[in-house]
C-alpha cells in the first residue's frame, strides 16, 4: 500500500488523456453516416443545365468505387476542395459525381463554369429532398460509392488531401485489388 | 414609479413572448389542428443537426424548416409518430432523437452514471472500512509492563504537576 497516493493522481491522469483525447481527437459535429454498407438512396435528377446527363441512383453502381460531392455554389466550404476535386479529375484517380444541393440552375452553372467541372455527371437537389434522403446535414459532404452502389463512408466537410490518402485511397485500392 | 416597473417589463416582454411562439411557424402547417399538434410533439424531440443542441422545433436553420415540412408531410401521410421518427433515424441516425432509445450501443450512456455511482459508493465503503481497521488496531496495542507502573505511578500520585 505504498503507492496508494497514487490513485487520486492514476484517476486524474486517465480522465485527463480521455478530455485531451475528445478535445484534439473527436468532432462533434461530424455525425457518421447511418448508411453505411447501404445502397444508395433511389433518386433520378435533372443536370446543371449544360453540365452532362441527369444523375440517377442507377448512375452510381459503375463496377468501381466512385464519389458523389455534394455542392452549391453558395457554399464557401466547397471552394476548398474544390481545386482538389480538379486535380483528382485531370490524374484521372476516381470518377467525382455531383449532387448540387439547394441551389438555383443559373447560380450552379455559373459556379462550374467560373470554377471548372470536375463531375462526371451532376444533378440537381433544388429542394433538397434527396439530400436529405441521403442524411446530409451541411454542405459539403463526400460519399464514397462502392461498385455496386452502396455507401461506404462520408466525409463531412471539405475532402482535403490528408482526408483523400487516409479515408478513400484505401478503398479504392480494395477494390481495385 | 416602483408600480410602473412590472408594467414597462410586461410591455416589453409580452410581445417577445408572444414574437417567439409565432416565429417557429411562419410556415404551412397542417389544417388538421390535432395532426398539428402531433407534428409539434414530434419536432420537439428531433434534433436539429445544424445546431445540435436545439430541436427542430426552435430552430431557424433551413435543415430544420425542411425537417417540420416532411414531419408534416409524412403524418399527413396517415404515418404514426413511430414511424415517422423511424424514418428520420433512418437517414440521421439515432442521434437524430433528444431522447435516445435504450439499446445496446446506448447501454453505458443510460448505465454509464449507475455505475460510476456504485464505483465510488463501493470505493467510499472500502476506505471507510480501512480506516475503521486501522482505528481499531491502534486501540488494540497493548501497553507494555514498564508502561503500565508507570501510568499507575502517575494516576495514584497526589502531587499535580509532578512528571515522572
Amino acid at each position: 500500500m505504498r503507492f496508494r497516493f497514487l490513485i487520486p493522481v492514476l484517476t486524474f491522469s486517465g480522465i485527463a488523456a480521455v478530455m485531451w483525447y475528445a478535445l484534439f481527437n473527436l468532432n462533434p459535429t461530424e455525425i457518421p453516416t447511418e448508411l453505411v454498407s447501404k445502397p444508395a438512396p433511389e433518386f433520378a435528377l435533372e443536370p446543371v443545365p449544360g453540365y452532362g446527363p441527369g444523375l440517377a441512383q442507377t448512375d452510381l453502381a459503375t463496377g468501381k468505387v466512385v464519389l458523389l460531392n455534394v455542392f452549391a455554389s453558395w457554399c464557401v466550404a466547397c471552394m476548398a476542395e474544390h481545386p482538389f476535386f480538379m486535380e483528382l479529375k485531370t490524374q484521372d484517380t476516381v470518377d467525382i459525381y455531383g449532387l448540387n444541393y439547394k441551389d438555383t440552375p443559373e447560380a450552379a452553372a455559373q459556379w462550374l463554369a467560373r470554377h471548372g467541372n470536375p463531375y462526371k455527371r451532376t444533378g440537381m437537389d433544388l429542394k433538397g429532398r434527396v439530400g436529405i434522403d441521403f442524411g446530409v446535414y451541411g454542405v459539403p459532404e463526400t460519399f464514397i460509392i462502392s461498385p455496386d452502389g452502396k455507401i461506404l463512408d462520408k466525409i463531412i466537410g471539405p475532402v482535403s488531401r490528408d482526408m483523400f490518402e487516409s479515408r478513400i485511397l484505401p478503398l479504392l485500392n480494395e477494390a481495385g485489388s | 414609479m416602483s408600480f410602473l416597473r412590472p408594467v414597462m417589463l410586461a410591455m416589453v416582454l409580452v410581445p417577445l413572448i408572444v414574437i417567439s411562439a409565432s416565429a417557429v411557424f411562419i410556415e404551412k402547417k397542417l389544417e388538421d389542428p390535432a395532426q398539428e399538434a402531433r407534428a409539434r410533439d414530434i419536432s420537439g424531440e428531433i434534433r436539429c443537426l445544424v445546431c445540435q443542441n436545439q430541436s427542430i422545433l426552435d430552430s431557424n436553420a433551413d435543415l430544420a424548416k425542411d425537417l417540420r415540412q416532411i414531419v408534416r408531410e409524412r403524418i399527413a401521410f396517415g404515418e404514426t409518430d413511430d414511424e415517422v421518427r423511424a424514418f428520420l433515424v433512418a437517414r440521421f441516425g439515432d442521434w437524430v432523437l433528444l431522447d435516445p432509445p435504450f439499446k445496446m450501443t446506448t447501454l453505458f450512456l443510460w448505465l454509464g452514471p449507475a455505475l460510476i455511482f456504485l464505483l465510488g459508493a463501493f470505493a467510499m465503503l472500502v476506505f471507510l472500512r480501512s480506516r475503521n481497521r486501522e482505528v481499531d488496531g491502534e486501540k488494540s496495542i497493548k501497553l507494555s509492563a514498564e508502561e503500565e507502573t508507570k501510568i499507575n505511578e502517575l494516576l495514584n500520585s497526589d502531587e499535580p504537576g509532578k512528571n515522572a
